[in-house]
């Protein structure tokens, strides 16, 4: 059961990141001020692929409460970051992100790290 | 390529949304966690269970602070890119367990410490790259409707 979480949640992750990194580039840079939120508020109602994106946050959001219920957070956690190698591959090759390589190196660096937290 | 000066304020507001959101997360996921192991019964694909979830005051404190967490994070992605997001919010794992042992009192391995470095050497790597590499700053102006 738990892995079967674990697979709607990153399902829902790159959905969500992807989405949502498309239509916030697209947006233009907002701030965390209250001003700022209020803005960004009125950023999401205007967009729909956004609300999109934010539905699918949703789902992997609650697909992780139930994964916290009966595993511990240090499970949780690192588990749902195997979206983490799937949405850098796609922020390359779908959003054109340019990934050089230290970033590249960082970022595998991190999925070791994370993978060794986790088991 | 945008101008020096531009840029490194860019970069300067990147960051301080960056520490904004990770405070919020790791105040957010450990609320939840704590509030959702008071909770009685297993979450399952009824909704109801998950709004009742919600009367615990600490999992009600901990998805407000995660929706705030969410809202942060999309300012984020509109600063820097997505590949450069996912790997320095990973510091947030890093957070995680170690709040984890203070206050869930969860027990931290050798490995998970060296984890826990990796994911710090990896974030400072990536840290150090430029956040936005797609430079196509659309204003509103000269964007048409959606």
């Amino acid at each position: 059961m738990r892995w079967v979480l674990v697979a709607a949640m990153v399902i829902a992750t790159v959905a969500a990141d992807l989405l949502q990194s498309h239509e916030m580039k697209r947006a233009g840079e907002q701030s965390v001020s209250a001003r700022g939120l209020a803005r960004l508020l009125h950023v999401i109602a205007r967009r729909r692929l956004l609300i999109l994106g934010i539905a699918c946050n949703a789902v992997s959001f609650l697909t992780f409460m139930a994964l916290v219920q009966t595993e511990p957070l240090s499970f949780a956690v690192p588990a749902s970051s195997s979206s983490f190698v799937l949405e850098t591959l796609l922020a390359k090759f779908v959003l054109h992100e340019r990934i050089g390589a230290r970033r590249a190196a960082g970022a595998l660096a991190v999925l070791a790290g994370v993978v060794l937290v986790g088991s | 390529m945008t101008n020096l000066a531009r840029s490194s304020s860019a970069v300067l507001k990147t960051y301080s949304v960056l520490l904004f959101f990770l405070a919020l997360k790791a105040a957010g996921n450990s609320s939840m966690a704590w509030g959702m192991k008071q909770v009685p019964e297993r979450m399952s694909m009824n909704p109801a269970l998950y709004l009742r979830a919600m009367l615990n005051p600490f999992v009600a404190m901990g998805v407000a602070a995660l929706i705030l967490a969410l809202l942060t994070r999309m300012a984020l992605l509109s600063l820097a890119d997505l590949s450069f997001v996912l790997p320095v919010t990973a510091i947030g794992y890093v957070i995680a367990v170690f709040l984890g042992k203070v206050f869930l009192h969860e027990t931290v391995t050798r490995q998970r410490w060296l984890g826990t470095l990796l994911i710090f050497a990896g974030a400072a790597l990536v840290g150090s790259t430029s956040p936005d590499t797609t430079p196509i700053d659309i204003t509103p102006a000269a964007e048409g409707p959606k």
